[in-house]
């Protein structure tokens, strides 16, 4: 049995819905989303990497790298905005999110 | 070949168990743990694919800093969980759903897709082979000289980040007694000694 590319892309194609179905059944706890997008950006990750060695070209790990960059910038903004909230609220519930109304 | 399945599967399972043990468990700090597992084998479908650096670089970054500081926050926030999974059934019927058609078509998409074969001779930066040069050295030679601005911006982008999330956090507590040194020194003695004349059996 040779893995082959197409078993490389769907573990990361149910690994992107399992983030995106994290997101919509996790609608209030926001650190649970924050950990969805993570597993988004790794299914894309694991896409990237799958076509490069595929494809015999190194510059998907390039961009695989760069998207590793990204995501842990987006962690550590996402989750010093979740400290900043609850310091203001006393609540990370996505629903009371609405001081930022115009 | 049936060594690289079985590990192929296990990776892949329990890659996958863990992302939704992440999405489905009661407890954030059990979820933080699963994403670290889900992260570790990731790690090793990066490694059977042969990009050692960046299986390296996913545990160190991903298991060293990010799930980390995602359980620093889980822990430090006084939240009461419990409170955030009401509503979890309300959103499960709709979630399931579009869960379901999406994996679909992505499935469709995958099972149906040819890759032209022109791509694989047309390659930018051909991947050496590993007795030439190991995968880490390779990355280097790309990275550094072709993809050399995409590194700095990726550099700067860390850079934002960091200055964004102190700045987000830091504060100023009022009523904490600090050191102000430039006022310490602009201090005179005429200023901080103080010289009165006290009736005898009386204080000040």
């Amino acid at each position: 049995m040779v893995i082959g590319l197409g078993h490389y892309l769907t573990v990361a194609a149910v690994l992107f819905t399992l983030g995106v179905f994290g997101i919509f059944i996790n609608r209030k706890n926001v650190i649970v989303i924050l950990m969805s997008v993570e597993l988004i950006l790794l299914a894309v990750n694991i896409n990237m990497v799958a076509f490069s060695t595929h494809l015999n070209d190194i510059v998907g790990q390039v961009f695989a790298l760069l998207i590793l960059t990204v995501a842990a910038a987006e962690a550590a903004i996402g989750l010093a905005i979740l400290v900043v909230f609850f310091r203001n609220r006393g609540s990370i519930a996505v629903e009371d999110v609405n001081m930022m109304r115009g | 070949m049936t060594v690289t399945a079985a590990f192929f599967y296990l990776f892949a399972t329990i890659t996958v168990a863990s992302g939704f043990m992440v999405i489905a468990s009661r407890n954030p700090v059990q979820s933080v743990l699963f994403l670290i597992l889900a992260f570790v084998n990731a790690a090793g479908l990066f490694l059977m694919m042969g990009a050692e650096f960046l299986a390296m670089i996913l545990v160190i970054v991903y298991v060293g800093a990010v799930a980390v500081l995602f359980l620093f926050v889980v822990m430090m926030l006084d939240v009461d969980f419990a409170e955030l999974r009401q509503g979890f059934l309300q959103y499960l019927p709709v979630g399931a759903l579009i869960g379901i058609v999406f994996l679909l078509e992505l499935i469709l998409v995958i099972g149906a897709y040819v890759i032209d074969p022109n791509l694989i001779r047309t390659a930018a930066v051909p991947i050496p082979s590993p007795e030439v040069m190991t995968n880490t050295e390779a990355l280097g030679q790309v990275l550094y000289t072709r993809y050399f601005y995409f590194f700095q911006a990726a550099g700067l982008i860390l850079l934002v980040a960091m200055i964004g999330a102190i700045v987000l956090t830091l504060r100023e507590r009022v009523g904490v007694k600090r050191q102000n040194i430039s006022r310490q020194n602009a201090r005179t003695p005429e200023e901080a000694v103080q010289l009165r004349k006290v009736p005898f059996r009386h204080g000040l």
